[in-house]
């Protein structure tokens, strides 16, 4: 039983897939997440992979002061992707609406819907703090307090 | 083919024993190799396995009535077909096989696409729908190509048995029909130039938009069985064999992960195809050179058992 236990924390933290959702963000944070997966900084390496289908995920990756239009959609996606889960909050607009604090159509911040994990600050981040945001994450999915295993989550 | 040789061929080799390990080496490599080509470092070795664990512990989707049952079901009776499909490769000739398993044969391989057509539906996901029209126009596209080359190589063999068909002697019209079924591997396995179907970002997952957890986990096992089926199908027909059953074993494994690789350039150095392009495609250069190995096996036959 033992056995079994510590193959699925094993798996889970050697395979998290990432959703990521724009709820009004510039494209600059969503960028710094794509640039995660290119050559230089490869996160497939350590089994991360970006889904298609919030159902295939394990990590909903939100960019976006969230605005009122999105708000709705960005509840029903997080509602599917299924448990375990882990929501990161990627870049300052999610954490404090950022710039867009105070404007009509930003409802945010995020942590008003919905129960956020990781904050990942920054205007953009950089990839290198992005992948720590997730590395965090993937300790939390492993079902470890994140401080500890922060080292062991990266392999 | 008696009842223990169908057992062991289905069960271990090349069964589930073998082709569970093998599916996720070739999944590995797939994705290994494609990295390699964009200077990435890749998955590592046991991505595959630990992918399919982490999808088994998740928790599933409720859905009630028919529609749910339906969604379970897809995925088990496309996992099982595959694996009656792999029992009934030809690896060794001399375990012998029954009249007419080729006709098997084709239908199973063909099961796991119906599936996935019929799963995108059922799910009435509207990416999903897409997804299946995608499978269903190219399906017909690419088996168009495959049946014409399977009909020429049996015609080629004057035998519908399997066995036959792997022992039989190398001619034109079983090139010709073996290069249409090598053009129509891409396609089957959803591979890069020919990967609308679950065209990934573009339609989200294609049929198995809705799918998640243990069931998706079924699905991604289901695709590495096909890895191990489709390339041990043309590696089976194309191996030449010496007669010892563990030369003739490494052999079978060896071109078919050296197919694996082929098959990730391919899919590393293409982009995807508009869906009218791959059917014209299949249509155009698969139908023409099925056309030819029929008409070279009518004529030209090989010697035959």
């Amino acid at each position: 039983m033992n056995l079994l236990e510590n193959l699925i924390i094993q798996s889970r933290r050697r395979s998290p897939w990432l959703y990521h959702v724009n709820s009004g963000s510039c494209n600059g944070c969503d960028i710094e997440l794509i640039a995660c997966l290119t050559p230089r900084y490869d996160v497939e390496q350590l089994g991360i992979c970006l889904q298609g289908s919030p159902r295939h995920a394990d990590i909903l990756v939100i960019s976006g002061p969230v605005t009122r239009n999105s708000l709705e959609a960005l509840q029903t996606v997080c509602a599917q992707v299924l448990e375990p889960k882990v929501v990161v909050a990627l870049g300052s607009c999610p954490a404090s609406c950022n710039v867009f604090a105070g404007s009509p159509v930003v409802v945010g911040p995020l942590e008003r819907y919905i129960l956020v994990d990781v904050y990942v600050p920054g205007c953009p981040p950089r990839p290198d703090a992005i992948i720590e945001g997730i590395a965090r994450a993937v300790a939390i999915l492993a079902g470890k307090p994140a401080r500890q295993t922060e080292k062991e989550a990266v392999r | 083919m008696n009842l223990g040789m169908a057992l062991l061929s289905t069960l271990i080799f090349p069964g589930l024993v073998y082709a569970l390990p093998a599916g996720w080496l070739m999944r590995w490599m797939e994705r290994k190799v494609i990295a390699r080509f964009q200077r990435r470092i890749g998955p590592p070795f046991f991505q595959p396995f630990f992918d399919f664990i982490k999808l088994l512990s998740k928790t599933g989707v409720l859905r009630p009535g028919l529609e749910g049952l339906l969604m379970a079901f897809w995925p088990v009776l496309a996992a099982t077909s595959l694996t009656v499909a792999l029992g009934l490769l030809p690896v060794f000739p001399k375990a012998g096989g029954f009249a007419g398993d080729l006709v098997l044969l084709v239908g199973l391989l063909e099961l796991p696409s119906i599936c996935s057509v019929l799963a995108g539906f059922t799910s009435r996901s509207l990416f999903g729908e897409i997804g299946s029209v995608r499978e269903a126009v190219l399906s017909i596209a690419y088996n168009l190509a495959f049946l014409m080359a399977m009909v020429a190589i049996a015609v080629d063999a004057r035998t519908l048995q399997l066995s036959g068909l792997a022992a039989a002697p190398f001619s034109v019209g079983r090139g010709l029909a073996l290069l249409a079924i090598l053009l129509c591997l891409p396609a089957k396995l959803h591979l890069n130039p020919f990967s609308q179907p679950n065209a990934e970002q573009e339609i989200y997952a294609g049929p198995l938009t809705e799918y998640g957890g243990p069931q998706l986990g079924l699905w991604e096992l289901v695709h590495s069985l096909e890895w191990v089926a489709l390339t041990g199908l043309f590696t089976s027909l194309i191996l030449p064999r010496t007669g010892h059953w563990l030369i003739d074993a490494l052999l079978f494994v060896a071109v078919s992960l050296l197919l694996v690789c082929l098959l990730a350039t391919l899919a590393a150095g293409t982009a995807r195809l508009k869906i009218a392009q791959a059917v014209r495609f299949y249509i155009r250069w698969g139908f023409i050179i099925a056309a030819l190995a029929l008409i070279a096996a009518y004529i030209l036959p090989g010697r035959g058992l």
